[in-house]
């Protein structure tokens, strides 16, 4: 019914459309709020509390004292090394494999089967992941290659060799199924229209296909190595260190760990001073895990950053 | 005129529906030779098995011959070379995500082409060819992509060209494209001609009169009938061929 003197007028309906507007717009506001405001305040209160240990030292000296005194210098670079060997593994066995189930694979239970499959794999908790690492590979692939060493001084231990596979296995799902969203969001008529020019399968892949998708792909990795540098169970059995002689000098400081030996890493080192030596200062916890923090968020801007760049130049 | 292309009774289904019924013409070499139809009467698919990129199509199940110049396309070893032969235009324009100059230059890069000087050549040679080198000459590096719809059907047009294939493909290639132009690229086509055979699937009846030497007439995945351009438009055999080639069922 429109009011008889003004056609303008809201009726009942609409003055109810108007309000449940508004309640929409607000009711999904407070649950972003919700959301935003305990990552602010635990952000803000471990920061807070790391304060007193940050210092240009607190970086780049070792621990000392079961890490009561020191840096961080070890478990940091421990981390970097960590990451850097498990992608040397991971991207090319995921963006490989990737590229041959979204371009040669064809599609039928079997591909769908491996899908599932890898969508399940990124699900497995991580302390499964680090029994299939303990199994497989220190238990495993170590006494396998030992068997070829005579020397018992130069046999392989846990270390981040073994770390790095574990790790790189969790690493894998994320890879394989952003690589695939990535291929599959550049148009199949563009690889048609390289087809019926004679460009083989894999011309059209590297000119066209490739290059269009590196953006999702790249942010894949970046994103699987910031949860690679957080996890600290797959690690636990498989080579990361607490007590570790770490070279306080340049440039040993920079290559400390052999890949047959433990090694010191961000997560584990948290986890122990945390939880297994009495008496450690506050700042010393607080410190490490807001340079936990600070590390994973950094390679994730560098993701957005990147995601970024990418869209801006997107050719269609 | 010897004949180019010979389908021998070929038959074309996916799954359970099919697509092409026991299609059975020749094409002389150096012809225009237009097909016509409704939709979904089987052109595109038809198409798609001279080249053999049918073979893309998981579902899809070719039986019966393709000949080219007597040879079964199916026993040619290096597909790539069979495809490089052949060049295809379909109705949607792709400007591939590269410049302009890498579209046309894109085949040519595929088959070892590294001179400059050469590439050169067969850009402008292409471009030409498909009415468009006057609206882009200044601007090669810009990307294909970015060109307006008529353009990149032209652009797919020169990019065909860019191998001087033997046969040429038209699937419907002026639907993005003016009137006008539509006509220089028909004059140019009708050049070419003395260079290479074109087939040319077309829902413009008088596209096909105008250029055609042989016309077919495609209805519901069979071939109705085929012959003479002339005979066709005033004396077809069937009543449906004279009542869709002049405008009359669709």
């Amino acid at each position: 019914m429109t009011h008889p003197l003004n056609p303008f007028a809201a009726t009942r309906y609409e003055a109810r459309k108007a309000r449940t507007t508004i309640m929409a717009k607000w009711g999904t506001a407070l649950a972003c709020l919700m959301l935003i405001a305990p990552v602010l305040w635990i952000l803000a209160y471990i920061f807070h509390h790391a304060w007193p240990a940050f210092s240009l030292d607190y970086f780049l000296l070792n621990p000392s004292d079961k890490g009561k005194a020191g840096g961080l210098w070890g478990p940091l670079i421990g981390s970097f090394y960590l990451v850097i060997c498990s992608l040397c593994v991971a991207v090319p066995v995921g963006v490989l494999s990737g590229i041959y189930l979204n371009e040669y694979a064809k599609e039928n239970w079997i591909t769908r089967a491996i899908g599932v499959g890898v969508t399940s794999l990124a699900g497995v908790p991580s302390i499964v992941h680090a029994l299939f690492g303990l199994g497989a590979f220190v238990l495993g692939l170590l006494p396998l290659i030992n068997r070829f060493i005579d020397d018992p001084l130069q046999r392989m231990h846990a270390g981040l060799l073994t770390a790095s596979l574990t790790i790189a296995v969790m690493e894998l799902p994320l890879i394989i199924t952003s690589t695939r969203e990535a291929l599959s969001s550049v148009p199949k008529t563009f690889r048609e229209a390289c087809w019926n020019l004679g460009a083989s399968k894999w011309q059209t892949i590297r000119t066209i296909v490739l290059p269009n998708s590196l953006g999702g792909i790249l942010t894949g990795i970046i994103l699987s190595v910031s949860r690679a540098a957080g996890e600290t169970a797959p690690i636990l059995f498989t080579g990361a260190a607490f007590s570790l002689y770490v070279p306080e000098t340049f440039p040993e400081k920079l290559a400390p760990y052999a890949v047959s030996e433990p090694f010191l890493a961000m997560a584990y080192h948290l986890k122990i001073i945390m939880a297994e030596i009495s008496g450690m200062p506050e700042h010393m916890k607080f410190g490490c895990a807001a340079a936990m923090i600070l590390l994973i968020l950094s390679v994730n801007s560098l993701s957005i950053a990147l995601r970024m760049k990418l869209r801006n130049a997107k050719k269609w | 005129m010897s004949t180019h292309i010979e389908f021998s009774d070929v038959s074309v289904h996916y799954g359970q529906k099919r697509a092409v019924d026991r299609f059975s013409f020749k094409i002389a070499e150096h012809s225009v030779f237009a097909f016509v139809g409704p939709a979904n009467s089987g052109k595109t698919t038809m198409l798609k098995c001279i080249n053999r990129t049918i073979e893309f199509i998981d579902a899809a199940k070719v039986t019966g011959q393709v000949l080219l110049k007597g040879q079964d396309v199916k026993a040619i070893r290096d597909v790539y070379s069979l495809r490089r032969r052949i060049g295809m235009v379909f109705p949607l324009p792709v400007g591939l995500p590269l410049t302009v100059y890498e579209n046309v230059a894109y085949a040519p890069r595929r088959m070892g082409v590294r001179n400059k000087a050469e590439l050169d050549e067969i850009v402008e040679r292409c471009l030409r060819d498909s009415v468009l080198w006057d609206e882009v000459k200044d601007r090669l590096d810009m990307l294909g992509t970015k060109l307006s719809g008529g353009q990149q059907q032209r652009l797919t047009l020169a990019r065909a060209l860019s191998l001087s294939p033997e046969i040429l493909c038209l699937d419907e290639f002026s639907i993005a494209i003016d009137p006008v132009t539509t006509m220089k690229i028909e004059d140019v086509l009708m050049q070419l001609k003395e260079k290479m055979t074109i087939i040319l699937v077309t829902n413009l009846t008088q596209q096909a009169r105008r250029m055609a030497d042989h016309v077919a007439f495609l209805n519901d995945s069979e071939l109705v009938e085929w012959g003479e351009n002339e005979a066709m438009f005033n004396r077809p055999k069937k009543e449906i061929t004279g009542r869709y080639l002049n405008g009359e069922f669709g």
